[in-house]
C-alpha cells in the first residue's frame, strides 16, 4: 500500500550510536503529511555506565548493545501494544557515531526487518535529534544547537539541508566534559556531564581562568581540557590557588569549566541566529539537558526578544523514538535502505541528508 | 528564509556616552550578535557616526564578560588603525573606551553585501532549471571586489575572524553610475553595486600565518554555503580576485584545503 495513503504510520527505530541502546516506536497520523500529527508509543533506553574514572570503549558498548537488543525491542513493541505487522518500517543509526556500536545495531535492526519482512531505512543521527527536538518543542524555524558527547554543531537550515554553521575543531563539547569528569574520578552514572552540573552547584567563589576558544563560526575544546586537567592535578597536589588566593575545589573546577565551554557555545549560538535573522534556539543532544547551559541560553535569547526550545533527558539524550521519527519522516518522502546497502558509517556529515519532508 | 519578526521592538537602554546631548538622539541600527550599533551625531553635527556598543552578556559569567568585552574592544580599535593605515576597506576609528564596552567609527552608508546577493537571487530560477545562459556579470564583479578587499586585509596582517556577507558592507559610489543594461534589469543591477567595505572587526586579529587567513576564507566559504546555496558556485571568483590582489595567496589557498578537510565527521570518500 502506498504509505502516503495510510492514516497510520508506524517505525520502529533504533539507536546505539555510543553507549546508550535505545528502542522507540513512534506513530504519525493524518491524511496530509505535513499536518500528521506524531505520538510516542513507547521509548526504552539502556545505558551502559563505565566505572569512574574510565570511558566506555566501543568493544564493551558494543557487547552492551548486543546483549540488551532482544531485551528492549520486546519491551519496545509490549509498552506500544503493537503486533510487528503494525509496523510499517525499520529505522536504524547509519551514523555518525562509533563503529562497534553502530555495527552492532545496524545488524539487529536488518534482522528485525528480515525477520518481519519490512523495509529498512538508515538514519542519520544528528538530523534524528533535529527533527525530534522540532516536533517536541514546535519550534519551527530554529537555529539548532546541536551538543553530545562526540558532536557539536550549530545548525541553520537552508534549501532542504540542515547546514552545519560552526562545529568543534577538535573535541565534542560532552567529550571534554566527560574526560574532565575522568580527571576528577566523577561518577559516569547516570551521566559525568550531569553529575558535574551537580557539583557545579556548589562551585561559584571563583571563576577560574580557562582559554576562551571561539576561532571564527567554530570552537575549539581541547586546549580548555588540557587546562582543566592541570588545574585538577593541581589541586589533587595541593599546590592549586584561586585568584583570590585560596585553595580551589573540584566544584569550582567544574563551575569554570561550564561557565567558559557554554559561553562559547551560546555566542557561536548567537551569531548564527544574528546570522539567519532567526530568533528561535532549539538544544539537543545529551548536553542539552544540562540545566545552566539552557538557563545561559534563554538569557541570550531573551535580550534578542527570542525563545529557547529544549527537551528533557527523554529526547535530548540518545534514544530510538527520534530514529523512528527522522526515519518514518524519510520514508514518507519514498526514501528506502535497501538491505544490500544498509551499512553504517563513524562518519556522516549532517548537511550530506536531503531533508526532502520539508519545504 | 521566513525570519520570524521579533513581536515588538525591544527597548535596550543606551549606553552612558549616548545619554549625553547631541544635535540629534542615537538611533539603534542593528543588534548584532556581538553588540549594538547606534548612529549617532554625539562627536559632530555634520558628521555621522556609528557606536559599537558591547553590553554585558546577561548570560556570561562577570568576570569573564568584563574581561572579554575589554580586550575585544580594544583590540578591534587596533586592528581597524592598522587596516585604515594600510588603505584597507574599513571605517575610520573616531573614538574609544573599552572598559566601557564602546568605540566611534565612521558611518558606512549602504546595504550589506548579503542583502545585496540575496536581492540578485531573489527572482533566479533554481540552479537546475538554468535558463539560456543570463548575464550574471554584476554579481560576478560583486564577488570580484569581495576577493579584492579580503586580499586586502590578509596582505595588511590582519585577519577578520567572522567573515560573513553580513560584515561587508555595499556603499554606493558617488554619483551612482549606472551601467547600461537591458531595461528593467536596471534595479536588479543595482542591489549588488557599490564598494565593498569590511566591517565588524570584533573578533579579528592581526597574524600573518596562513593558516588563520585560510580559516578566514572556509568561514566566507562557508557563510556562502548557509546563506547564498545559489551563489557558492561563485565562490571560485572570490579566491581568483583574492588570490590576485594578495601576493601570498596560493599558500594560503593550498592551507585551505586542509582547513576544509578539518571539519569533524567528513565523508571517507576521496
Amino acid at each position: 500500500m502506498d504509505i502516503t495513503k495510510k492514516k497510520r504510520r508506524i517505525a520502529l527505530g533504533c539507536e546505539g550510536s555510543a553507549n546508550k541502546l535505545g528502542i522507540g516506536v513512534i506513530l504519525h497520523e493524518g491524511d496530509d503529511l505535513s499536518t500528521s500529527t506524531s505520538t510516542v508509543l513507547s521509548n526504552i533506553r539502556h545505558t551502559f555506565v563505565s566505572p569512574p574514572g574510565t570511558g566506555f570503549l566501543p568493544k564493551d558498548t558494543a557487547h552492551h548493545h548486543r546483549a540488551f537488543f532482544v531485551r528492549l525491542a520486546k519491551q519496545a513493541l509490549t509498552t506500544a501494544g503493537l503486533h510487528p505487522s503494525e509496523i510499517d518500517c525499520i529505522c536504524y543509526t547509519r551514523g555518525p557515531g562509533m563503529g562497534g556500536p553502530l555495527t552492532s545495531v545496524a545488524v539487529a535492526a536488518r534482522t528485525l526487518a528480515l525477520l518481519w519482512d519490512k523495509p529498512l531505512v538508515g538514519v542519520n543521527h544528528c538530523v534524528g535529534h533535529i527533527e525530534m527536538g522540532r516536533a517536541i518543542t514546535g519550534a519551527d524555524h530554529p537555529v539548532v544547537l546541536y551538543v553530545s558527547g562526540g558532536n557539536t554543531q550549530v545548525i541553520a537550515y537552508a534549501e532542504q539541508r540542515y547546514r552545519i554553521f560552526g562545529e568543534t575543531l577538535d573535541i565534542a563539547v560532552g567529550n571534554c566534559l566527560d574526560r574532565f569528569a575522568r580527571a576528577l574520578q566523577i561518577s559516569n552514572d547516570p551521566a559525568p556531564g550531569y553529575n558535574i552540573e551537580q557539583l557545579a552547584k556548589e562551585g561559584g567563589r571563583v571563576l577560574l581562568d580557562l582559554p576562551y576558544a571561539v576561532k571564527g563560526m567554530d570552537c575549539s575544546f581541547s586546549g580548555i581540557l588540557t587546562r582543566a586537567e592541570e588545574l585538577a592535578a593541581q589541586m589533587k597536589s595541593g599546590a592549586g590557588k584561586g585568584p583570590d588566593g585560596e585553595p580551589f575545589t573540584g566544584a569550582d573546577l567544574c563551575f569554570s569549566l561550564q561557565e567558559t565551554v557554554f559561553a562559547m557555545l551560546v555566542e557561536i549560538t548567537e551569531r548564527a541566529m544574528a546570522h539567519v535573522g532567526s530568533n528561535q534556539v532549539l538544544i539537543v543532544g545529551g548536553v542539552g539537558c544540562n540545566e545552566r547551559l539552557q538557563k545561559m541560553m534563554e538569557l541570550m535569547a531573551t535580550d534578542r526578544g527570542g525563545s529557547v526550545y529544549a527537551t528533557d533527558e527523554r529526547f535530548c539524550i540518545d534514544n530510538g523514538i527520534m530514529i523512528a521519527h527522522a526515519g518514518l519522516l524519510a520514508y514518507e518522502t519514498g526514501f528506502r535502505t535497501p538491505i544490500e546497502e544498509s551499512t553504517c558509517t563513524q562518519r556522516f556529515r549532517t548537511d550530506e541528508v536531503l531533508v526532502k519532508w520539508r519545504k | 528564509m521566513a525570519a520570524v519578526a521579533p513581536p515588538t521592538e525591544p527597548q535596550f537602554p543606551l549606553p552612558k556616552v549616548l545619554t549625553y546631548p547631541a544635535s540629534t538622539p542615537p538611533s539603534l541600527i542593528t543588534q548584532g550578535a556581538e553588540g549594538r550599533v547606534y548612529k549617532t551625531t554625539h562627536l559632530l553635527a555634520s558628521r555621522p557616526c556609528a557606536l559599537k556598543y558591547r553590553p554585558p552578556k546577561p548570560y556570561r559569567h562577570p568576570i569573564l564578560d568584563a574581561r572579554l568585552t575589554k580586550a575585544r574592544i580594544s583590540s578591534e580599535a587596533k586592528v581597524l588603525e592598522r587596516c585604515w593605515r594600510d588603505g584597507v576597506p574599513v571605517p575610520a576609528v573616531y573614538a574609544m573606551d573599552p572598559a566601557a564596552g564602546w568605540m566611534m567609527i565612521e558611518w558606512i552608508e549602504g546595504i550589506p553585501v548579503r542583502v545585496g546577493i540575496n536581492g540578485w537571487l531573489g527572482e533566479r530560477p533554481e540552479d537546475g532549471a538554468e535558463t539560456p545562459k543570463e548575464d550574471e556579470t554584476p554579481l560576478v564583479d560583486l564577488m570580484k571586489r569581495i576577493g579584492t578587499a579580503v586580499g586586502a586585509l590578509h596582505r595588511t596582517g590582519v585577519v577578520h575572524g567572522d567573515l560573513t556577507t553580513s560584515n561587508m558592507m555595499l556603499r554606493p559610489r558617488q554619483g551612482g553610475q549606472l551601467e547600461n543594461g537591458c531595461a528593467g534589469d536596471e534595479d536588479r543591477a543595482k542591489v549588488v553595486e557599490g564598494d565593498v567595505i569590511l566591517i565588524d572587526f570584533g573578533l579579528a586579529t592581526q597574524s600573518m600565518s596562513d593558516e588563520d587567513r585560510a580559516v578566514d576564507l572556509y568561514v566566507l566559504e562557508r557563510a556562502f554555503a548557509s546563506t547564498h546555496p545559489r551563489a557558492e558556485r561563485l565562490f571560485a571568483v572570490v579566491l581568483g580576485s583574492y588570490k590576485a590582489t594578495f601576493k601570498k595567496a596560493p599558500s594560503v589557498l593550498i592551507k585551505l584545503e586542509d582547513v576544509r578537510l578539518r571539519g569533524r565527521k567528513r565523508s571517507m570518500i576521496g
